[in-house]
């Protein structure tokens, strides 16, 4: 079982849009890591749909490259939609 | 032999396997080669109590109507003595290895979603309802044990002596699962019981295609353990069904009437 590789497990939940990282297995293969995250991620009705990735496979952003990478858009307020005037009656938007 | 007779000792028939396979499983708590089969064979188990529950909860309420008194699922499950159970054979052979237990689950689960599918189609309407809701869990049960048999049949050399050896060993406990003796007859006859002797071409036919793609081979033998009305669903059982019931009754029979 030391062979087998890592995988992160996202679940949708019934009511969600998106897929959540719930946690990760060890499995196999992609058939035996959705088997095994339909048993141990589901049991509670937790959700509706499944995605198995390699953490392997995984890019991430570098911690230390976390300023350069975000700080910049901390102040720049032009680049949210806030500033439309809304027309009466318009719902939803 | 009434009606109800008969539908009482199919009822048992049914509950019966399902509560000895769960014990069977529950024993591989804390034992699984690695967590998350741990998790997931225990799952299988709980699913198969759960059917077992309704299943002898049923049998209980007809016992109750045919002779006006009639025992709860828990006295049905533990109060009898090996005897009295009426669980086909194949469910009470021990874990052995991992090999083993997923050989056995492998027959299983092909058979009892055949069954399931089939009963699901019950003139009972109370029996219909049971298997509806079961065949569900079980299609899962089939499709992960088919999974492992061609994950260890296709594996090492070791995984492959190992099922191999495994499949051999439990082949003749499976030909009870398609046997029909009266109480069968009868209630195939009332379209109440399933006709598990036409089940034997379809569970046969997926056993090859698994074994083929696991690159196994298909045991051979004709003979069969539980023949002549002497099988485990008629009440006679191996040396194993004894020691299994010593475990899961302990408690109540130690301490009757013991509640949580």
């Amino acid at each position: 079982m030391n062979e087998w590789p890592l995988w992160e497990i996202f679940i949708r939940s019934q009511h969600g849009l998106a897929h959540k990282h719930v946690g990760s297995l060890h499995a196999p293969d992609a058939a035996m890591a959705v088997r095994n995250a339909r048993d141990v991620y589901t049991r509670r009705n937790e959700g509706v749909s499944i995605w198995a990735v390699k953490s392997a496979d995984i890019v991430a952003s570098d911690p230390d490259d976390r300023d350069a990478l975000f700080e910049p858009s901390h102040d720049k307020v032009y680049r949210h939609p806030t500033f439309f005037p809304m027309p009466d009656g318009v719902k939803h938007l | 032999m009434t009606h109800d007779e008969a539908l009482l000792e199919y009822t048992l028939r049914l509950g019966d396997t399902d509560v000895v396979l769960a014990q069977r499983l529950s024993e591989w708590v804390g034992h699984g080669p690695i967590i998350e089969e741990d998790i997931a064979l225990t799952n299988v188990g709980l699913d198969l109590l759960g059917q077992g529950r309704m299943w002898l909860a049923y049998a209980g309420e007809i016992e109750t109507r045919s002779k006006g008194h009639g025992r709860s699922e828990d006295e049905l499950a533990f109060l009898r003595d090996a005897g009295a159970w009426r669980n086909a054979q194949l469910a009470e052979m021990p874990n052995g290895d991992f090999a083993d237990t997923m050989a056995r689950q492998f027959y299983f689960d092909q058979a009892h979603l055949l069954l399931l599918r089939a009963l699901a189609k019950s003139a009972d309407a109370r029996i219909a309802e049971i298997a509806a809701k079961a065949a569900k869990e079980v299609a899962y049960h089939a499709e992960r044990s088919a999974d492992w048999v061609v994950r260890l049949g296709d594996g090492t050399a070791e995984s492959h002596a190992r099922m191999q050896r495994a499949l051999d060993n439990l082949w003749p406990y499976t030909g009870e699962l398609f046997a029909a003796d009266a109480v069968d007859r009868m209630l195939i006859d009332a379209g109440v019981a399933a006709d598990a002797p036409t089940l034997r071409a379809p569970w046969r036919a997926t056993v090859e295609r698994v074994l083929a793609e696991a690159t196994l081979r298909m045991p051979a033998g004709e003979w069969m353990q539980g023949g002549n009305g002497r099988g485990g669903r008629q009440g006679v059982h191996t040396e194993h069904l004894g020691h299994l019931l010593t475990e899961m009754q302990f408690l109540q029979r130690a301490y009757p009437r013991a509640r949580w």
